[in-house]
This record gives structure tokens, sequence and C-alpha cells, in this order.
């Protein structure tokens, strides 16, 4: 861990410049939405969803795992927490009674539909329950042990899920999830979670878990209570998670055990590693590269015609390069695109006044 | 009685396969405190290794088997060059993030190279032929497996206790600073290491393979992290622990089933329960020796 410098504060005019260039782009990209949405070609429109879907998945991976550095790999069990809870509440009734055929749906939940959102919220308050209970056990264990231990948990719940078919329908999944994640939905929550993020990690709830991820002996002779915190943490990366994962399921219109195997954890997990671990900016960078950078790579899939080698079109290839992409990074790179940092006004600006040859002492990170 | 003897035999079979995996799991956290993700594709390539060999190739099955252990063999020492050995001195987390993409590297590799659809595992009539003993009807598989654990676990602490590779192995674990501060050569030993454990997992894949036979992609990730398990729960970093664990998670799984059928669906998850349990009430595990951090 690299020490740091205590930075004086900002000037005040600095801060008026930011607040400026911050709401420049914040209008841009609500142009860009604005403007999305008319687009036609609905698999740029399903790209730009499944972006923002992943900022806010990779966001609450982060929470826990980047700022807290508690390396939980339960991610998909959350999601999947979510993601059925979603679908339950808000596929109409006789959509419903088509699905189960083999066991019929427990009583309220038959007939009952509620608002998307409020689905979500639900979803994720009975994740953040969920991570309450296996907290109690996990979150006394260290590193390695503890990622073990909530892979396992995730798997628990993979398999109580199949096994609920009264519940979730077993193995056969749910269908006819309606389409509800819009551009405005994904990206409105992705910024809501953003903006949470940047003010809690500067608060000192953020910066009592960042002293644990640290030193946990350090910032527990310093008066952090060690599994109050973990716990809060644990419970808000599980909420959000929760969120991302019925986000995923209206996103998709099916959903089933499968989909949250390990392997999904994986996939949110690349984002971290690449954006860096502890870096919001990072996070929501990294989930446009990886997001488009995978559809990009479908070309890989095609048949490839590179002067003599020739192939007839590989299914699966363009998997193969991104998990070796992921080796790469974390072998040679292993921060990351921006490490623990954040890519701020002020960063941007002394990285550009550096470029330009100005001997003004920058900020840069 | 006679179910239960087979049942009873299946589960010392399977727990025996889990023993086989767990050291090598067991043995790799010893020198480099890493919970090696990878093991269990390693595993599930030598499945495919032998498939090839026997389906494709038609060689004899030794001939496959010697190949797809040293193939697999080869692969775990390859894998520990490429993606641990230069995050050595990194923190903790970084090498198991490595060892993740590793494991999802060589799963993907595999479903381009192998193609993801389930192939079935060839059979040799040497292993699985059904003996009769009275009543009881068991494939011979069900005794060589045990058997064979039990060879290579002697064979195992022969070179652990008398050879000075074992002992460097040993050392290393026991303190790695000290050890190279003392000359042994790490990387000679923990490389040695890794090939130990991906042979067995090899031994183990092609035992699984006679026993369970469908190979597909993700075949190895649940028996990974099962075999995990069993070595946390017999002391992780203690060699036969680590068959103690396997031989008890195996006659759990198997008992439970077998004396309450509904629960059949939940087979997968009463690995993880105890270990919960277990890092609850003995987080060092039966065997395991405690350690306290120090500041």
């Amino acid at each position: 861990m690299q020490t740091k410098t205590i930075r004086p504060s900002k000037p005040a005019k600095r801060s008026w410049v930011s607040l400026i260039l911050t709401l420049i782009l914040l209008s841009i990209v609500c142009f860009v939405l604005f403007k999305l949405q008319g687009v036609q070609n609905q698999l740029v429109l399903r790209i730009a969803r499944l972006c923002a879907i992943n900022i806010t998945l990779a966001l609450a991976m982060n929470l826990i795992n980047g700022f807290t550095g508690i390396f939980s790999l339960g991610q998909a069990g959350f999601m999947a927490i979510g993601a059925y809870t979603t679908a339950l509440l808000t596929i109409p009734a006789s959509k419903k009674a088509m699905m189960f055929m083999l066991t019929p749906l427990v009583k309220p939940l038959d007939t009952l539909t509620l608002p998307f959102g409020l689905t979500l919220i639900i979803g994720g308050l009975i994740a953040a329950g969920a991570a309450f209970l296996i907290g109690v056990p996990c979150l006394r264990l260290r590193g390695d042990y503890l990622a073990i231990a909530t892979l396992g948990f995730s798997e628990i719940i993979r398999v109580l899920i199949m096994n609920a078919q009264s519940l979730t329908n077993g193995a056969q999944g749910l269908k006819s999830i309606p389409s509800n994640a819009t551009i405005w939905w994904t990206y409105g929550i992705a910024f809501i979670v953003i903006v949470f993020m940047a003010l809690f990690t500067s608060s000192s709830y953020g910066r009592a878990l960042k002293a644990i991820r640290e030193d946990e002996i350090a910032a527990e002779s310093m008066g952090v209570s060690l599994f109050a915190h973990k716990m809060m943490a644990f419970m808000l990366s599980a909420f959000f998670a929760a969120v991302g994962g019925g986000l995923l399921a209206a996103y998709n219109g099916t959903i089933g055990q499968d989909m949250f195997r390990v392997i999904q954890t994986y996939n949110v997990l690349m984002i971290v590693v690449m954006g860096g671990m502890g870096s919001i900016t990072g996070s929501v960078i990294a989930a446009f590269i990886v997001t488009i950078g995978q559809e990009w790579l479908r070309v890989l899939d095609g048949p490839i015609n590179l002067g003599p080698i020739h192939t007839s079109g590989i299914a699966g290839m363009r998997m193969v390069v991104f998990s070796a992409l992921l080796l790469i990074i974390i072998v040679f790179f292993r921060n990351g695109l921006f490490g623990t940092n954040e890519a701020t006004w002020s960063a941007i600006g002394g990285r550009l006044s550096a470029l330009a040859g100005h001997k003004k002492r920058g900020t840069a990170e | 009685m006679a179910t239960f003897f087979q049942h009873m035999t299946n589960a010392l079979s399977v727990g025996s396969l889990y023993a086989l995996m767990a050291i090598g799991y067991t043995m790799v956290y010893g020198v480099l405190r890493l919970i090696n993700f990878a093991h269990g594709e390693i595993f599930m390539i030598a499945m495919y290794m032998v498939f090839y060999g026997l389906a494709i190739f038609f060689l004899p099955w030794y001939v496959s088997f010697t190949l797809a252990i040293v193939i697999t063999a080869l692969l775990g020492v390859a894998a520990e060059r490429l993606a641990y050995r230069p995050l050595r001195d990194a923190p903790r987390i970084s090498i198991l993030i490595s060892a993740i993409a590793v494991s999802y590297f060589l799963q993907n590799l595999a479903t381009v190279l192998f193609g993801g659809r389930p192939l079935t595992f060839p059979q040799v009539p040497l292993f699985t032929q059904i003996m009769t003993l009275g009543s009881v009807r068991i494939p011979r598989l069900s005794i060589l497996v045990p058997l064979i654990t039990l060879v290579l676990l002697a064979l195992l602490m022969l070179l652990l206790k008398r050879t000075k590779t074992g002992m460097a192995m040993r050392a290393v674990a026991r303190d790695y600073d000290a050890a190279r501060l003392m000359g042994i050569d790490l990387n000679f030993t923990i490389a040695t290491t890794f090939f130990i454990g991906s042979a067995l997992a090899g031994v183990g894949a092609i035992m699984w393979g006679m026993k369970y036979p469908q190979i597909n992609p993700t075949v190895g990730s649940m028996p990974g992290i099962k075999c995990f398990i069993a070595a946390v729960l017999g002391g992780i970093g203690n060699t036969a622990g680590a068959v103690l664990g396997g031989v008890v998670l195996g006659i759990v799984e198997i008992m439970l089933v077998a004396l309450w059928p509904s629960l059949s669906g939940y087979r997968d998850a009463f690995a993880f329960i105890l270990l919960i349990v277990v890092l609850l009430v003995k987080p060092t595990g039966l065997l395991g020796e405690k350690t306290t951090e120090k500041v």
C-alpha cells in the first residue's frame, strides 16, 4: 500500500470550475441519452443499457471489494435475489399462471404486481437482509476464507432458487418479464449509485472503510468498529447488487438460476479490477470499456481472414481473448486504470498542464 | 446392510477423489498462501486429455492416462510460472484475482478448443466392471479408488519426509522468508509443488471421469470448490488433514442423500454449510495448527 501525502485543501476557484465542468459533462450525457432514445438500432440501445447496468453492478462490488478491502465473491447470489424479486413482482398474473405449470406459485405472489421501481427497492432490501444473515458468520473470517465462504453462500442461494419450485419455477426459470429497463431507468439508477458512492466514500463512514482496507488492526485501534462498518458496506453492496440484478432481469426478459453462477461474479469482478479496485470513475469507465469491448470482440466469433490464416468462426473466441486480457491486466497492471485514485477535474487539469509543459505544481495523481 | 455397504463404498470412493484434489489445494496454500482457483479447471483439462487420448486417438488406457497426468502437471506449472510468479510479492488479493482469471481463461479456452457440448467420458472396462461380493454389487472402481489414493498418499508422505525437495517444500510452507534465506530454491520448490498437486488432480480427474462420465468446460468448478472446502475442513496446509477432510466430506454428502433422499437437490449446498460450520467452530480445521496474526 502506498502512503499518501496530505493534500492541501483546494482553492475555492477550483471547485467552481469543477462544478461547472461537471454540469457541462452531465448535460452532454443527458443530451446523448436523449438522442439514444430515438435511435432505431436495437443493438446500440441494448449495449447502451447494459453499460449502465454494469456500472451499477461494478460499483456495488467495488464498495465491498475495492473500498473496504473485503474480497467478497457473493455478488451473483445477491443479483439473483434482486432479479427474481423484480421478475416475480412485475410479471402479469396471467403470464405467471401459464409459467408455473408443475406447481402453482405461492399465494399472494400469484396475482400481485407492483411498480418497477418499487420492486427494485424490495429486491435490494431482501438482499441486504440476506447479506446481514450471511455477514454474521462470514465477516469474521479473513481474506481468502471470506472469499470462499461468500462464494459458498452465493451457490447456496442458487441451489435454493433451483429447488424452490413453487416460488421460482425451479430449473425452468422465469419468462416474459416486462422490459422496464429503459435508457432512463438504467442510467438514472447508475447516476444515483455514482452520486451515492461519491458522497458515501468521502463521508466519515467511507473513510473508516478505507482505513479498514489499509490496515485492519490499525483501524480498530483508532476506534473504528470493524464488524459494524464491514457489515454496513456488505449490506449496501448487496442492496445495489440486487438493484442491478433486478435491472438485468428486466433487461433480459428471461432469467434462470443458471445465469447466476459464479461466472457472473467474475464478469463483474473483471470490470472492477480493470477500473481499479477503489476507484468510482475507474469502475464507470471500465464498465463502458468491458461492455462495448465484449460486443466489439464479437468479430472474433465470426469468420476471420488474416491473410494466410482463415478461420470459419469459433463461438466463444472473444471470451478467450477477453479472459486473457484480464489475466494480462492483473499480472502486469494490477492496479487497473486508476488504482485507488479518481479522475477528478483537478487531476485531469494537472495532467493536461503537465503535458503542456507548465511548471505549475499540479495535483496529478 | 447390503445397501449400507454399497453406500459406504461409494462414499469412500467419492471421499478419496475429493482427497486427491484437496491435497493439491492444501500444498499450494501451504507454500503460497493462495487458494488456487484454477485447480478445478486443471482437473477439467485432465478429463478432456483422457477423452482425446482414448476416444479420438485410440491410445491404450495406460498411455493416455500417463499423458493426461503429465500434461496436467505441466499445465499447473505453467499457470504458476505465467500468472502467479510475477505477483509473488504483490498483495495477496492480486494473486487471488490472478487465480480466478486463470480459471476463467481455462474455462473459456476449453469451450473453444473442445466445444461447449457435453461429452461422454470413455469407459475402461478394467476399472468400471461391476463386481459381486456376496449380495453386494459394486463397480471395481469403488474399491480401487481408495486404494490408489492410499498408495499415492503414502508416496507423497515419503517424498515430503524423506527427500531434500520434500524438506524444502515443508520449509517454504513453514516460513517463506526464512526458507529463502537458507538458500532454498524457491522457484524450483514452488514449481514442484504445483507439479505434484496438479498431477494428483489429474489422477483424481481420471477416476472422477470414470465415476461420473460427463465432461463439459465447467465440470471442474464444483468439485474444485468442494475440494478446497475439504482442505479447509482438514486444516489447510496439512496434507493428511486434506485427505481426512476429503473422506469426511464424501461420507457426509453421500450418506445424507442416502438417508434422506428428499435432500438430493441440495447436495451441492452441504459442502458449503459444512465449511461455514467448520470456519465458525474450528477455523483451523480438524488437524490444523493454530496461528495468530502478528502486528
